[in-house]
């Protein structure tokens, strides 16, 4: 029996059109199919009430589309942020949109739902993201995740103003003034060494670590770029065997001889007690140790500045470490979650969060790095002013980049970096620590 | 006629089906094994299929994607850390086992011979590092051991000895791991001697006595033969269980400075859930699991031996 439904072909482009247009338009406008429920797995913020914040945003755009919402916390200590990704991944199933920390997007790829058409609105609106961002959220040249405000972060020098003023001879109030443009080309890694034999010389070591943590490996990956030292570039070739490799391993060498003897075995918190703890006179890190003071160390958070990295032959580079937001490809409520996504990062909303946090949380779009908070957070004034890379002062970089995303993970998570320069510290020739350090990239290209 | 004969056996048949369940059923066995049902299901859920989720795991790509047989093994084989790894594992499982062993050995001695209405007072205290959750104590032992701030240091500092890197530097790192897990399980082994001590026959030790044995000649060949199955298992499940510890390396240490502390649990943790190579890590994980199942066969085999022959 012939169907009575005849579909003629033109009918058919017509529907398949009005269809592909509707699901396109769908993030953005509200319709009924914003509605529904919406599971989401934020970053549990260490800063206390910083999550209100998030939560009064997601609440305000949930009665806005009458979508239901769910909201869990996740803590990154205890790697639990990574276990839940991990877990969803693999189960099929979970938040719908949920916090992924630095490399997480490029490892869930294949399960993230592409946000290009969110990423193109929102850099339209918001200015454009630094280079880093782009390569920790593209994957084969499509977005695979919203950089987040919250988490996100620059680990830059925070120095004491008394003790580099006494014992280096350094102004970093001069360098770097509140409300002014940084005057610091004359702030490089030949000052910085000088500034720690100083400062070591006076008991006052700088208090960089050499474990196989964040705070660590971020460091070293930014001296390294310093000297444009890159370990794997973006071909997968293995390029550690070459002088600007050799140079970023003898300056280590040189300024490890000033810090602490036991940084090979620093952890994330390690840094922020040296401070805070009124040992040393510079530790590499966001806020944190600064918030804690002014809690636990009143006398020493008034002596914290914040400010910029020194300059290497090829560039002044800072860490930065960035979070972001991603919807699972399997998710159910994906245009709802890529309409939340687009209003969390408005500015309104940025600002918000960057409040909450004290000044802790970086947007990463080119025209959030103006907000008030970095000018009015205190003691002292202006302390924060120079958090935010306001002037494109420094290049913001991850270590282990340009290295393809899988490969660049092992160096960064194995602590490749700095356990090259504990070894060449600790006695071993350079050349041997480059070829061992070569059969540890050797593994981490497998697929 | 021809129906009664067709349906007899079908009919006896369910009798005896009924009745064999119901025997079945009045068994104390069966009534065990109903009993002990809930306990299964967990052991199956809980261990018996992620042991078998790794094995598969292990035979998969990085993505997860391919079946790829031995490959992520014979890729470990070729990596230095790996071996480093399999080193350190030996050392530290096999030190912490004999120090132990020892330790336990000795204080067991020790509290056998209290008199009995203070033993159990001493008893009591000897196993609090037993039974205090490991990630706790070890946490403790962290602020002992912190690289800035050790209160051991700060003790050495008053006799005027320099600070020790208790986890800066490497071979401390290994020292202090070790030590921890020493702190740890040592009264594991001192009440599994006690109570072998005190099931060894009053009257052998008389009789060796009355032989002229003295005390090393008692503890020869009158002990330690009595002991020797409790030595045994003991060993072998300090053995398995230190080989897969996780929480001291991890607290203590995390594996550091330079790889030079880790153990199979925390490599395998660092390459797996850490770095995205789940494969990697599982085949890490399950490398010690053929070595140690021929040991616990052997030595359950010369336990049974021993056992049949007494």
């Amino acid at each position: 029996m012939p169907s009575r439904n005849k579909i003629s072909r033109r009918k058919f482009i017509g529907t398949t059109t009005a269809v592909s247009a509707t699901m396109v338009a769908a993030p953005f406008v509200r319709t009924a199919g914003a509605a529904g429920k919406l599971a989401i797995g934020f970053w549990d913020h260490w800063v206390p009430g910083a999550n209100n914040a998030t939560k009064t945003l997601v609440e305000e755009w949930a009665a806005k589309e009458k979508v239901e919402v769910q909201m869990d916390f996740i803590p990154s200590q205890g790697n639990k942020l990574i276990l839940t990704s991990a877990a969803e991944s693999q189960a099929k199933a979970g938040h719908d949109i949920i916090a992924m920390s630095t490399w997480l997007p490029a490892e869930h790829a294949r399960n993230l739902e592409p946000v290009d058409d969110v990423m193109a609105e929102l850099i339209k609106q918001n200015g454009n993201v630094n280079p880093t961002v782009e390569y920790l959220g593209k994957v084969n040249g499509s977005w695979v995740a919203v950089p987040a405000t919250v988490g996100s972060q620059i680990k830059g020098p925070c120095s004491r103003i008394d003790l580099m003023k006494q014992h280096a001879g350094i102004d970093v109030q001069a360098m770097y003034p509140a409300g002014q443009k940084a005057n610091a080309d004359g702030w490089t890694l030949d000052v910085f060494l000088k500034a720690a034999e100083a400062c070591h010389k006076a008991g006052y070591p700088f208090g960089i670590g050499l474990g196989t943590t964040a705070d660590n490996v971020d460091t070293a990956g930014s001296i390294f770029h310093s000297y444009g030292a890159v370990l794997v570039d973006a071909n997968e070739k293995i390029l550690v065997k070459s002088d600007p490799v050799r140079q970023a391993l003898d300056y280590y060498k040189r300024l490890m001889q000033f810090l602490p003897p036991d940084v090979p075995a620093w952890d994330d918190s390690s840094n922020n007690k040296w401070l805070v703890a009124g040992k040393g006179a510079l530790i590499m890190n966001p806020p944190s140790a600064w918030a804690v003071a002014k809690r636990d160390a009143p006398q020493v958070a008034q002596q914290l500045w914040t400010h910029g990295m020194p300059a290497g032959p090829k560039g002044r580079f800072a860490p930065f470490v960035n979070y972001f937001w991603s919807t699972w490809s399997f998710g159910k409520n994906k245009s709802a979650a890529k309409s939340l996504l687009a209003h969390l990062s408005q500015r309104s909303s940025a600002e918000k969060m960057v409040a909450a946090s004290g000044g802790y949380d970086i947007p990463s779009f080119e025209k959030f790095q103006d907000f008030k908070t970095w000018e009015e957070e205190s003691p002292p004034q202006g302390t924060l002013y120079h958090y935010p890379n306001r002037h494109n002062h420094q290049v913001l970089s991850v270590a282990a980049a340009p290295a393809p995303h899988k490969v660049a993970v092992q160096i960064y998570v194995q602590g490749l970096m700095t356990k090259m320069a504990v070894r060449h510290f600790q006695g071993e020739a350079m050349e041997k620590t480059l070829a061992w350090a070569e059969g540890e990239l050797e593994g981490f290209m497998r697929s | 006629m021809v129906d009664a004969a067709i349906s007899a056996p079908h009919e006896v048949a369910a009798t005896r089906s009924r009745g064999g369940l119901r025997r079945a059923m009045q068994r104390k066995s069966s009534v065990a094994f109903f009993m002990a049902l809930p306990l299964i299901s967990l052991i199956v859920l809980l261990v018996i299929y992620p042991a078998f989720y790794s094995l598969h795991l292990a035979t998969l790509n990085k993505s997860m994607e391919r079946f790829v047989g031995l490959s992520n093994f014979t890729f470990l084989f070729n990596r230095q850390t790996f071996w480093l790894v399999v080193k350190q594992s030996c050392i530290f499982a096999i030190t912490a086992v004999v120090f132990k062993a020892l330790i336990g050995f000795i204080v067991a001695h020790f509290v056998h011979n209290i008199p009995a209405k203070g033993q159990r007072k001493w008893r009591g205290m000897l196993l609090v590092p037993w039974v205090i959750p490991p990630a706790m104590s070890t946490l403790a032992w962290l602020w002992l051991f912190d690289p800035s701030y050790s209160a051991f240091n700060w003790v050495l500092a008053i006799f005027g000895i320099d600070p020790v890197p208790w986890t800066g530097d490497a071979y401390w790192a290994r020292f202090s791991v070790i030590l921890v897990n020493i702190w740890i399980g040592a009264p594991f082994f001192m009440i599994m001697y006690l109570a072998a001590l005190k099931s060894v026959p009053e009257q052998l030790y008389e009789a060796a006595e009355i032989d002229g044995a003295n005390w090393w000649q008692r503890m020869w060949y009158v002990t330690l033969p009595m002991m020797r199955n409790i030595i045994a298992i003991t060993a072998l499940f300090s053995l398995i269980v230190t080989f897969a510890n996780f929480d001291i390396v991890r607290i203590l240490t995390a594996g550091g400075p330079i790889d030079m502390t880790h153990v199979f649990a925390t490599w395998s943790f660092r390459v797996g859930i850490e770095g995205g190579d789940i494969p990697l890590g599982a085949s890490v994980s399950l490398f010690m699991v053929p070595i140690l199942a021929v040991a616990a066969i052997f030595i359950l085999r010369d336990i049974t031996r021993r056992g049949s022959e007494v």
